[in-house]
């Protein structure tokens, strides 16, 4: 038996925002979602165990890693979730599942750690999904210039970069509305 | 005395603590890691049927948590993070109430092959963006 004939489900969509830990991935999330930040968990694999400070952590040892995610209503038939997920390779078993069908990904970055930045790019760029590299400008301050950001990831001049005040709501909306766009070339291309 | 592999400590290794105390994940869905012929990607909605509407008072724990959540559509994310269970286990407990017809799967658009999707779907996710 189906729902209400008459009733509207939303088509749902998604996209990712990678990054380091502490880059920001949460507070991006939260500040364009209407719903507050949601935790879902995924058990973390023998390989992956153990490793850092990015996972949730019981007694010594890592379990689970913690993936934030928020929800965007687009009008009354579309629904946009933004899933956050840590951006070092050994999560690669989340990504794998999580990217499929998304729209891009938004690979936020910290310019003090440009290194965790290093396998998220990477890996969209191999899989050809459409990515975004977004500087997290945590006090307002543009410390690096972004073409020497730019040289510094080895980014293909065609990967939109830019900066973004991950607290402010039009500047986290204008990341996605350039990811989208991008997508939109590509696509095109 | 010391030796190679003594611990200095004198402790035994202990895997029970390592686990935190915490339940095994999948012991609520009796081992079971995959749901039988269904694939749920995680921004999958879904929603309660009639049919689950009716199953609702007689159904137990997280069943009954997912079929009261799933009045309104709600993404396999939601219903892990509002249930209190693993990604993995929500879509265990949804593909047995969909194969059971007690909840129906709004699916994305394109999850199968190409990571494409349609362009007229990324225009609607554009203006959609713009007009926030």
């Amino acid at each position: 038996m189906a729902p209400e004939p008459d009733e509207i489900v939303p088509i749902p969509v998604k996209i990712i925002v990678a990054g380091g830990f502490g880059v920001g991935k949460t507070t991006f999330v939260g500040t364009v979602s209407e719903i507050l930040p949601l935790t879902t968990e995924a058990p973390l694999t023998e390989m992956s165990r153990g490793v850092d400070d990015a996972g949730r952590r019981t007694g010594k040892t890592a379990t689970t890693v913690a993936m934030d995610f928020g929800r965007i209503t687009l009008g009354s038939d579309l629904v946009l979730y933004l899933f956050g997920t840590p951006g070092q390779a050994r999560f690669q078993f989340m990504w794998d599942d999580l990217v499929r069908g998304a729209i891009g990904a938004v690979v936020l970055i910290d310019t003090e750690r440009l290194a965790d930045s290093f396998d998220a790019v990477d890996y969209f760029e191999r899989l050809g999904m459409p990515f975004v590299v977004a500087v997290n400008t945590f006090d307002g301050i543009r410390r690096h210039r972004l073409a020497d950001v730019r040289e510094a990831l080895a980014l293909a001049d065609t990967i939109p970069l830019g900066y973004c005040d991950a607290r402010d709501r039009v500047s986290t909306r204008d990341t996605l509305i350039g990811l989208v766009q991008h997508a939109l070339l590509q696509a095109t291309a | 005395m010391t030796g190679i592999g003594n611990d200095p400590t004198g402790r035994e290794p202990r895997d029970a603590d390592e686990l935190g105390g915490r339940v095994r994940p999948y012991t609520i869905t009796g081992g079971r890691t995959r749901a039988a012929g269904i694939d749920l990607p995680v921004e999958a909605l879904l929603q309660r049927t009639e049919r689950g509407a009716q199953a609702l008072p007689a159904a137990r724990m997280e069943r009954r948590r997912i079929l009261e959540l799933t009045v309104e559509p709600l993404s396999v994310a939601e219903v892990s993070a509002r249930v209190g269970v693993h990604l993995g286990v929500a879509r265990v407990l949804l593909g047995d109430l969909a194969a059971e017809e007690l909840v129906v799967v709004h699916r994305p658009p394109s999850t199968e092959g190409t990571n494409q999707l349609d362009l007229a779907l990324l225009e609607r996710v554009l203006d959609g963006l713009r007009a926030l």
